[in-house]
């Protein structure tokens, strides 16, 4: 199986913003031009984010979902601020592919059921926030790390995927923005934890980083944000490092698109 | 040739995405479930995402299950995307047993039915797709993948169950999954069906979609 390099923009109004463990926001761009950018370098996915929905109580994307949707032929998973079957739909409307919950799945688990059931399992993805803590294990958080949940982090996962979750994605809160590498033993933790794909994310700041993950875990795909946002590397170097590892990734160059 | 297709809609999943991609690649995109449009189209195409009984259910409710049938009478141009490629089986085993449009034989099972690999379900990956072992060399000859390069080209799949073709020369592409051979796309006469999504598979997939309109 091929593993998947995707592309994660984390997004407050209409700004592509990035911090480190999930504070001190910094301005990185426009998130459509960015987005179509990293299609166009041959991302397999993106993940859009609303980092500020929580508290609006809303998620604000569907403008900028449904201008890059237009023009970007890749999968597109959307979360932040989603909390009832009609928020999944209308961003799945717009174009989106999959929503991801977090909060309102930590509060009512069966939303993942209900989402599941009506729009499919594929469509679901259970978004977890980890903290690392002091005597070893993770907590899920909410709210870009501000509030706990008092669910332990492996167990939280497990129950996802029972409930309806087609996907999980693993967010380290403190890796994100480090650029120091993932935490591998909450990556490797929750991808033996469960029976669908999981995506990890957080602390990628080199291609090296990516390989580790795809090598010494059994995670199916890789989310990235600063590395890509602040150009670390490039989509393609990051391709040629995993070819050279004898990592299966999307081998770009031996494609011929349409013709234009 | 004509580039018009018409796209049903029946409230099944990702319509938006497949008329976009149809409309990148410069296609008169007709989005709609009227009767005398989809007969007089020159091709026609059934997206869908989700469950199959759902699906099933909803073209039942619109009426839509003879119409298609009377489409397929025509011999025009044929294309079900995931959910749609599913339904023009006989049946599927997704949640109890439920019948499909029956336009090909076989049915649609589990993708981890038949192996004792522990495998991640739904599969959600690009993988090459190539024709079955042993196929004649021009398999893909006056197909919508005449122009694809076998087992280089990579396409997008999410899903949890395919299909089995009771007759494996429907069988016109397949891609593997941790040893499981997936049936990718399918064909007889006219009508195709493909598991992966084009209009979620960058150029590749916008290639196939160009295929599929000089149809």
């Amino acid at each position: 199986m091929k593993h998947r390099l995707i592309a994660r923009l984390d997004v407050k109004m209409e700004h592509l913003i990035k911090g480190v463990r999930m504070e001190g926001w910094r301005k990185m761009g426009d998130p459509r031009e960015r987005a179509i950018n990293y299609y166009n370098q041959g991302v397999d996915e993106l993940i859009y984010m609303d980092v500020v929905a929580s508290l609006y109580g809303r998620n604000n994307l569907s403008n900028i979902v449904r201008d890059v949707a237009s023009e970007v032929f890749v999968p597109i998973t959307v979360g932040g601020g989603v909390r009832s079957l009609e928020g999944v739909r209308d961003l799945l409307a717009v174009g989106a592919d999959k929503v991801a919950i977090n909060t309102a799945a930590t509060l009512d688990p069966s939303l993942l059921t209900t989402i599941s059931d009506t729009y499919g399992s594929q469509a679901t993805v259970l978004s977890i926030e980890a903290q690392r803590q002091p005597n070893g294990g993770w907590l899920a958080m909410t709210d870009n790390g501000r509030n706990h949940t008092g669910r332990e982090v492996v167990e939280w996962a497990a129950e996802g995927a029972k409930r309806g979750a087609g996907e999980i994605l693993i967010t380290s809160i403190d890796n994100d923005g480090t650029s120091l590498g993932m935490d591998m033993p909450l990556v490797e933790q929750v991808s033996q934890a469960v029976n669908i794909p999981v995506i990890a994310c957080g602390g990628v700041g080199q291609t090296d980083h990516v390989v580790a993950a795809f090598e010494q875990t059994d995670v199916s795909a890789v989310a990235m944000a600063k590395a890509l946002h602040s150009d670390a590397f490039t989509l393609s170097s990051l391709r040629d490092a995993c070819h050279s590892a004898k990592i299966k990734v999307r081998d770009i160059a031996q494609e011929t698109s349409h013709v234009q | 040739m004509s580039n018009k297709v018409v796209v049903i809609d029946y409230g099944i999943g990702n319509v938006f995405s497949v008329c976009n991609a149809l409309k990148q690649i410069d296609a008169d995109v007709k989005l709609t479930r009227d009767k005398d449009e989809i007969l007089s189209a020159d091709r026609v195409i059934l997206p869908g995402v989700g469950a199959f009984a759902k699906a099933m259910e909803a073209l039942e409710d619109l009426h839509l299950v003879e119409l298609l049938n009377q489409y397929k009478q025509l011999e025009r141009p044929f294309l079900g995307i995931c959910i749609g490629m599913q339904v023009l089986m006989d049946n599927s085993e997704e949640f109890g047993s439920h019948h499909g449009l029956g336009f090909i034989k076989g049915t649609v099972v589990r993708i981890d039915k038949d192996t004792q690999e522990n495998l991640r379900v739904p599969h959600i990956s690009w993988a090459n797709i190539r024709p079955q072992i042993g196929q004649d060399e021009n398999a893909w000859s006056d197909t919508p993948l005449a122009s694809f390069k076998r087992d280089r080209e990579s396409v997008y799949f999410v899903h949890s169950y395919h299909c089995k073709p009771a007759n494996l020369d429907t069988v016109l592409a397949q891609a593997d999954y941790e040893g499981v051979e997936l049936t990718a796309a399918i064909q007889e006469g006219s009508i195709y069906g493909v598991q992966f999504h084009p209009e979620r598979s960058g150029g590749v997939g916008q290639k196939f979609l160009q295929g599929f309109m000089k149809l």
